[in-house]
């Protein structure tokens, strides 16, 4: 062993746990018992679990530091853990085929993390972890030294937006909360996150706790308010679980409750677990929901900052809003600003999926172009093919085509292409996949969680997924794009909330930029990305087959005829378009179109 | 107060009324579905959009507050087409079955249908299937034409205080319901009945009674002494329905009583000349074995009905006050007057209960007098 300082970083994030990251915690507990480490274990050599470093696609990526000098492995599982133990920790030489390489670097390279600094570096339910990478330092800040209009101008100058979808500016959201007088006023931390394959602010929850407390407690100091919830899904546990820690950590510490850094300012914190409905993500059905009731959109006659929760004046924010607030108030309102574009300060956090090489979670400037995130970052699409489309803002998003790839990512031109920033669930769409089946899965979603409170919503995306349903089935009928469209419009311009307001830009976002997709469905009944079953046909090209029969036998329905050693057929009657014989075909002699 | 504009017209409203309000204050017809003036704002069936000048979006009339300087429109080909189209969409999932509906003609759907000249339908696909659960005696809740106006919910709720039913399930599959989908066990006061715009919810006794050609009765409900309104419709002198006038005393409100109890009116069990008791009471209808479970209520017992020969003779009221009479001097002779005791009814008016209490303090001499109000 080298050094007397060793510190282990394992990477337990969503993407960390699901690649396995506690069976990497335990075994390197074991072998640093086996190898009679222990005795130094925690003075010198320390394990942390830590939060989600990004790089999901890599998971389990373990740090390891010996006297200040950082390895990072990536790939790791509990296999690889006993020869890092005895190269790397006891033999002080790195294994250098695991180690990340170049995608890494390149992962790394374009992002600036704000929100998630801590994450993935420091252990979430230490808080003195926290405290030592300069937490707290800001709230204390806010409350000793500076008044509440004072906050409020460092946040409006910061020029941070709601990171929750609408990016509403934040610094007026609070001015207008602390211009309201009441006795009672509430802050509320929105942790819904129901946009499904989103993990932006779960990592936060999970990884950086406190900051989201942190940015929770100066809200509170800047509109007056001594009463907060952090509202987060059931199915959030250790999210959950985190908070809990973290708010009692406070508590303990006098940074929750009353008087707190002897300022005699009190502010209270309570988690409330949503049972799981995407529409609770939506500010006022999120009250009605901590109200008790139903979780339904209510009409916005007052602002929440007028009335809000049980009609008191409220401040609602998101997740990433919140984290951000900490920064700001120690680095100044100017710099957040400098970091990102005009209109929009600071960065944003996205997790970057579908077919993408580097696949996780990025925190980039805002203004950054999509071309910057998909290749540089993103390290391109996965096998060689090509960028087809790009989805964001998750299911009430849109899909950016190929061609507009050098856009600016912030909200303005987000909606000026059709699509929005949302949440930030940024999928990556290559050539096989369809643009309209992709446009019907996110319907299906949406339609599915319509509250059904509204006309528009309830039936109107219901019929539009009916319509894409028998466009897919190869049932389109002429005029159906069309229909389509102004059915589109219509829920967007009538729907009572923002499920309804934009649940069908999926679709009119792709039909805005791959009609002819659409007309393929409908008029020659294909699907040029042969995605869509009922539109693809099996065929065997007489001059490839060589008459082994292994598709014949594989064939679950029979539909395969012809003797050994001659061109084989398939009865376009009897196919199903499993795709059995395609796949089992060696001599590509199954043509699917 | 504020002043606006509305297609032209000025109107001076209330501060925090809505531009619907003050649409309504100039008369101007905006359709709503799930509006009601005493209940909480919605939002939901969106068909009273107006353009509000300067705002990009049409608004919910029924949700938007009256602005000062507000310049508003009513209607416009793109509003019409709006709400066109969402009529269209209620449609698109509805039983459209108007011909053996209980509220045809007297359907805000329907007739909503009627004035945008919706036959074709555009959106036709899957609807809602129900399986109905209506053993209760007063509600028919055929949830297939519900259109989730949420009037019932809130009326519930907000009014009667009771909620006993509320919204289930999500997307189309979205259905007012009581708790775990069972019957409705509730109040029974009705009021749900009473709003909803649609055949959803009718009175069970209403069936197949007839839609039409009713004489309409304004009274007062004969049941306690809050008087409230009622009316009558009337055919062939059988009372059919009760409703109740939004603009009386009672706002449009009734309890189970008032809106569902008028089956005595046309019984044969009903009393409509004096009796006198010539059996003794051990024969009475009245000690009929209880049954169990309990029978229904209006169910016929006994044999053939209080009429019975057997048990009463039939007197003219003259007789009938010279026996009453006769009776209690009798019994205040022999046994005092405390041996006397008065129950009078809270159907009667505070006039005559005011005399009724006179009578047994003055004339009979006891305080043994009470009634369900208490004096
Ligand atoms: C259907 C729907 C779902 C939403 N889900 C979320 C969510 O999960 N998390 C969130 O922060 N905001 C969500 N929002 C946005 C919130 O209504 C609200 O604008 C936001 O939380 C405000 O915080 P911000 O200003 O910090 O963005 C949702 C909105 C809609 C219409
Ligand atoms: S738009 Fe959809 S989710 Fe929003 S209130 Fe209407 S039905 Fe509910
Ligand atoms: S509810 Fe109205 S529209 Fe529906 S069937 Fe009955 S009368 Fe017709
Ligand atoms: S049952 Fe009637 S009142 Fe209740 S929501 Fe349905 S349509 Fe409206
Ligand atoms: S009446 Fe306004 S939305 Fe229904």
């Amino acid at each position: 062993m080298s050094g007397d300082n060793i510190k282990i970083k394992i990477c337990m994030g969503p993407g960390g746990i699901a690649a396995g990251g506690n069976d990497v915690i335990e075994a390197f507990k074991g072998q640093l018992t086996n190898q009679r480490i222990n005795a130094s274990f925690g003075e010198q050599c320390s394990l942390h679990q830590v939060g989600c470093r990004g790089l999901c696609a890599k998971d389990v990526l373990v740090e390891i530091i010996i006297d200040g000098k950082e390895t990072i492995y990536e790939n790791i599982n509990p296999e690889k853990v006993p020869r890092i133990v005895k190269e790397h920790i006891l033999g002080d030489n790195p294994v250098k085929e695991w180690i990340a390489g170049e995608d890494y670097d390149n992962f790394k390279k374009k992002q600036i993390k704000v929100v998630l600094s801590h994450c993935g570096e420091i252990d979430p339910e230490d808080m003195n972890a926290y405290i030592e990478a300069g937490g707290y330092k800001a709230a204390h800040k806010a409350l000793t030294s500076m008044s509440p209009s004072e906050i409020v101008e460092t946040v409006k100058t910061s020029n941070l937006r709601g990171r929750g979808g609408a990016g509403f500016p934040t610094g007026l959201k609070w001015e207008l909360g602390l211009r309201i007088k009441s006795d009672v006023k509430y802050v509320i931390c929105n942790g819904d996150e129901g946009d499904p394959g989103a993990f932006m602010d779960r990592s936060v929850m999970e990884g950086d706790p406190h900051s989201v407390i942190e940015g929770m407690i100066i809200c509170a100091k800047a509109t007056e308010s001594h009463k907060g919830y952090i509202y987060v899904r059931a199915e959030y546990p250790l999210a959950v679980k985190r908070l809990q820690q973290a708010i009692d950590q406070c508590l303990q510490k006098g940074y929750l409750g009353k008087n707190i850094f002897d300022t005699g300012f009190d502010f209270d914190i309570r988690i409330f677990q949503g049972a799981g409905a995407f529409v609770c993500g939506e500010a006022t059905a999120l009250m009605r929901s901590i109200e008790g009731k139903r979780g339904m959109p209510t009409p916005k006659l007052w602002r929440s900052a007028e009335k809000g929760l049980w009609e008191k004046p409220t401040v609602l924010n998101n997740v990433e809003t919140f984290a951000n607030i900490p920064k700001i108030i120690l680095n100044g309102g100017d710099w957040f600003r400098n970091l990102g574009t005009e209109r929009s300060g600071g960065t944003k956090v996205f997790s970057l999926t579908g077919n993408i090489k580097n696949s996780g979670l990025i925190e980039v400037p805002l203004g950054i172009s999509l071309r910057e995130i998909i290749y540089d970052i993103g390290g391109g699409i996965e096998g060689g093919r090509s960028l087809k489309a790009v989805q964001t803002g998750g299911p009430s998003g849109g899909c950016i085509p190929a061609a507009l790839l050098d856009i600016e990512v912030d909200y303005e031109s987000l909606a000026k292409v059709g699509s929005i920033m949302g949440s930030g669930g940024m999928v990556v769409l290559d050539e096989t996949n369809c643009m309209v089946n992709t446009a019907k899965f996110f319907l299906e979603f949406t339609q599915a969680e319509s509250c059904g409170k509204c006309t528009p919503c309830r039936i109107g995306t219901k019929r539009m997924l009916e319509i894409l349903e028998r466009i897919t089935n190869g049932n389109g009928k002429e005029g159906d794009i069309e229909l389509l469209e102004d059915l589109g419009s219509h829920i967007r311009a009538t729907s009572l909330c923002g499920l309804g307001m934009t649940a069908p830009n999926p679709v009119l976002s792709t039909i805005r930029y791959f009609r002819d997709e659409y007309e393929a469905h409908i008029k020659d009944r294909k699907c040029p990305a042969l995605v869509c079953r009922n539109l693809i046909t099996y065929s065997i090209i007489e001059e490839e087959c060589t008459g082994c029969g292994a598709c014949k036998r594989a064939c679950p329905v029979d539909s395969i005829r012809g003797v050994r050693k001659k061109p084989h057929k398939i009865d376009p009657e009897l196919c199903v378009k499993c795709g059995t014989c395609f796949d089992v075909c060696k001599f590509k002699a199954i043509l699917k179109a | 107060m504020v002043t606006l504009k509305i297609d032209g017209r000025k109107v001076t409203v209330r501060k925090l009324s809505t531009i619907l309000d003050a649409a309504r204050k100039l008369d101007i017809p905006i359709p709503t579905l799930c509006h009601h003036p005493e209940l909480s704002p919605y939002g939901g069936c969106r068909l009273c959009l107006v353009e509000i000048e300067g705002i990009a979006k049409p608004a919910a009339s029924c949700t938007t507050f009256a602005k000062e300087g507000m310049i508003v429109n009513t209607s416009s080909p793109y509003l019409e087409k709006l709400r066109r189209t969402n009529l269209e969409l209620i449609l698109s999932d509805h039983p459209n079955e108007c011909m053996l509906c209980e509220r045809s003609g007297d359907c805000k759907l329907q007739e909503l249908a009627y004035f945008y000249g919706l036959r074709e339908n555009r959106f036709k696909g899957e609807i809602r299937v129900y399986s109905k659960k209506d053993n209760n005696p007063f509600v028919t809740r055929d949830m297939e034409k519900c259109i989730l106006c949420g009037q019932c919910v809130r009326i519930c709720d907000e009014i009667q205080g009771v909620g006993a039913i509320d919204f289930a399930y999500r997307g189309l599959n979205t259905r007012v319901s009581p708790p775990f989908e069972k019957d409705l066990n509730c109040e029974f006061c009705g009021q749900c009945v009473a709003v909803c715009p649609t055949g959803a919810l009718t009175g069970k006794m209403w069936a197949h009674k007839g839609r039409q050609n009713f004489k309409e009765v304004e009274t007062i409900c004969p049941y306690c002494g809050c008087g409230c309104n009622i009316t009558l419709y009337v055919r062939r002198n059988e009372i059919i329905r009760i409703s109740s006038n939004e603009e009386t005393i009672n706002e449009g409100w009734l309890c189970a009583k008032g809106r569902f109890g008028y089956g005595f009116v046309n019984s044969p069990e009903r009393l409509t000349k004096p009796l006198i008791r010539i059996a003794p009471k051990e024969n009475s209808i009245f000690n009929v074995k209880q049954t169990n479970p309990p029978l229904p209520p209006f169910t016929k017992v006994g044999r053939g009905g209080i009429n019975n020969a057997a048990l009463f003779k039939e007197v003219t009221w003259e007789e009938a006050f010279q026996y009453v009479s006769k009776r209690l001097k009798e019994i205040k002779e022999n046994y005092g007057p405390d041996a006397i005791g008065g129950l009078a009814s809270a159907r009667c008016t505070n006039e005559e209960n005011y005399l009724f209490q006179k009578f047994m303090r003055v004339v009979i001499g006891t305080n043994n007098v009470d009634h369900c109000a208490r004096y």
